[in-house]
């Protein structure tokens, strides 16, 4: 049981991750490398608001963590979009490679300014407590994690199913050139996601560090790979395949990680993945 | 005499310069801590070398074949850790470690190239990312005490040549090194301008016209694949011998991402500039950690002071700056600068 919980948990934050990673994938064909950034660059945003507002451990810290996460990661994101992004339009290697500058150049600084080691997050008492499910302690920060996720992933399926930029949002993964033939402005879409996914991707980091008790520098990279993983098995371009994925790979790893060894589970979702892709290209999900 | 005879004379006058350095006891201020023929120049200067191999080989299937691999970190990787356990753990002399490791690194990417290269594209490089992945895991969880975890593995002196060892043998070090840039620029040169070399940038330009005209691209990638990994993993192998030891930096994603940056640095698809890309990088990586230290930095407010302290950050924003401004790198800024010098004598 707790591992089922802890591997939801896990999946989590690879969902919040790899959304956004998807959704920019589907529409703009952008691999975009700098979303660890955006997630470590709102976790450290979320760190130093909880810090100045608030005693530490407090709800009111957290609660300030969260939305400066959120709204941090939102603007980093839209400021990559526009500033370096948007100008190679017409060069999709050059925009996977100036994400790829704009990830190791954020996480160096964060690291110069902050040193590479962990930082401890302080949550609300309740949080550090455990509550018994089926004769299981499980740490209340997992349902959380989980909480928050679920929220997020139907504000994300309200938006794209019921308004109008998610209309336009959704007509551009499935075709894009139709969409700006009608005479609608694609770029601001583009914008729009990129901002959407660095939010998700700024509450991933506050949740992250909810979860471990700490942030540091380098797990933004390493969430990465995993949401990496979790998108491009769910289907690149849909939401739903990321839940999905995001789930199974969480408590894969956790399963493998308790009962065969450490580092199994890791290891079982990298040769999932290659299989995945050998036998369906276009992962579980994918339409296109 | 033809442009191309030309430029061999070139590269040949430059590497006998190269290969003369550790001879001379010059100081070049600024550019070097200490004069050229110190230990530290040459390990430097070595390990220079050794990254633009690894660039270079990147190149060859990044560059000339249009196969965006983010898995090149494995080969090099396998090239020294497999070496060093070798030495380390089953105590063979160097020759067989070589012959290990030379098998080795070609069965491995031969296997998980056959495999990674039935998909193409996005999902290729993830695939690739993948099995790199998976490889760095194996090195971080040490199995039987093999890879050593996140110690590394320090290589054993007393299983290498004398002529390796030590401080005073840096040079030996240095002319391997040189010597291993040397040939692998040789051989992929050789290799791009021949008949397969140049099915290789057709694939890169239009594959689906390659298989059209009746070749079967699969083997040719595969051909471009497997050269490109043995190149890198004999880079690793230098690599291992000038560092004593291996460390699992190696094996990570980001050091594939690094390497993307040195070529891309250097100029995608021209193997001088990948080879620049690669020196350039390094030597930048090393200096400016160097220079962070330095008291004329130390003075700065902290604003200024800690982001030029972090090489990461100074190199990562160079890169961003190269490809909004100038996308063909190095090579590409030559070029055109060429060019316009070109159209301006024209004009003229």
């Amino acid at each position: 049981m707790l591992l089922a919980i802890t591997g939801l948990g896990l999946g989590a934050l690879y969902f919040l991750v790899a959304c956004g990673l998807s959704l920019i994938w589907g529409l703009m064909r952008v691999l975009n490398f700098a979303h660890g950034a955006f997630f470590t660059v709102s976790a450290y945003c979320g760190w130093l608001a909880a810090n100045a507002l608030g005693a530490p451990g407090s709800w009111t810290a957290w609660l300030a963590a969260v939305a400066a996460s959120i709204a941090a990661g939102g603007a980093f994101a839209t400021f990559a979009e526009l500033a370096l992004v948007r100008p190679l339009y017409r060069r999709p290697v050059g925009q996977v490679l100036v994400t790829v500058g704009l990830a190791l150049a954020t996480i160096a600084l964060v690291q110069g300014s902050f040193g590479s080691d962990p930082r401890d997050f302080a949550v609300p008492a309740w949080m550090g407590k455990t509550t018994a499910i089926a004769g299981a302690a499980i740490p209340n920060t997992r349902f959380v994690t989980i909480a928050a996720a679920v929220i997020a992933l139907g504000l994300l399926v309200f938006f794209l199913r019921r308004t109008r930029y998610g209309l336009i949002v959704r007509a551009g993964v499935e075709n894009r050139a139709m969409v700006s033939a009608l005479g609608i402005d694609v770029g601001r879409a583009f914008t729009l996601v990129f901002a959407i996914g660095g939010m998700a991707a700024g509450l991933g980091g506050v949740l992250a560090a909810t979860y471990y008790g700490s942030i540091d520098p380098g797990r933004g990279s390493a969430m990465l790979i995993s949401a990496f993983v979790v998108v491009v098995l769910g289907g690149l371009g849909s939401v739903a395949g990321s839940a999905v994925a995001a789930v199974l790979v969480g408590l894969v790893q956790q399963f493998l990680n308790f009962y065969a060894a450490a580092g199994v589970g890791d290891f079982a979702v990298v040769i999932l993945l290659a299989v995945v892709l050998l036998v369906r290209p276009r992962g579980l999900f994918g339409v296109s | 005499m033809s442009g191309s005879r030309l430029r061999a004379l070139g590269c040949a006058v430059a590497l006998l310069v190269l290969a003369a350095l550790p001879a001379c006891g010059v100081t070049i201020p600024g550019l070097f801590e200490g004069p050229l023929d110190a230990p530290g120049t040459l390990n430097l200067l070595a390990l220079c070398f050794v990254f633009g191999t690894l660039a270079l080989s990147y190149d060859l299937v990044f560059g000339y074949t249009g196969l965006l691999s983010f898995g090149q970190a494995l080969y090099f990787a396998t090239g020294a850790y497999v070496t060093a356990i070798a030495l380390a753990h089953w105590n063979l002399d160097l020759p067989r470690a070589l012959g290990i490791t030379a098998a080795i690194a070609l069965v491995l990417p031969l296997v998980v190239g056959a495999i990674c290269l039935r998909t193409k594209d996005i999902p290729f490089a993830m695939v690739t990312l993948a099995f790199a992945e998976a490889g760095s895991i194996f090195v971080l969880q040490n199995p039987w005490g093999l890879t050593g975890g996140e110690e590394g593995l320090t290589l054993p002196s007393a299983a290498l040549p004398a002529a390796l060892v030590g401080v005073t043998n840096t040079r030996n070090l240095y002319w391997l090194a040189l010597g291993l840039l040397a040939v692998a620029f040789v051989v992929a040169w050789w290799a791009v301008n021949s008949p397969p070399g140049r099915v290789w940038q057709a694939i890169r330009e239009n594959e689906r016209r390659v298989s059209v005209l009746g070749i079967n691209p699969y083997l040719y990638k595969l051909g471009a694949f497997v050269s490109s990994a043995f190149l890198a993993s004999s880079a690793g192998v230098v690599y291992l011998l000038i560092q004593g030891g291996a460390n699992p930096e190696i094996t990570s994603a980001s050091f594939t991402l690094v390497l993307l940056v040195m070529v891309v640095l250097g100029g995608v698809g021209t193997l001088w500039g990948a080879v620049l890309g690669g020196i350039a990088y390094e030597y930048l990586d090393v200096r400016l950690l160097g220079l962070s230290s330095a008291p004329a930095l130390a003075n700065l407010p902290p604003f200024l002071h800690v982001p030029l302290s972090q090489p990461l950050f100074v190199l990562g924003l160079l890169f961003i700056v190269l490809v909004l401004f100038f996308p063909g790198g190095f090579a590409g800024a030559a070029q055109s600068l060429r060019a316009r010098a070109g159209s301006a004598a024209g004009v003229r």
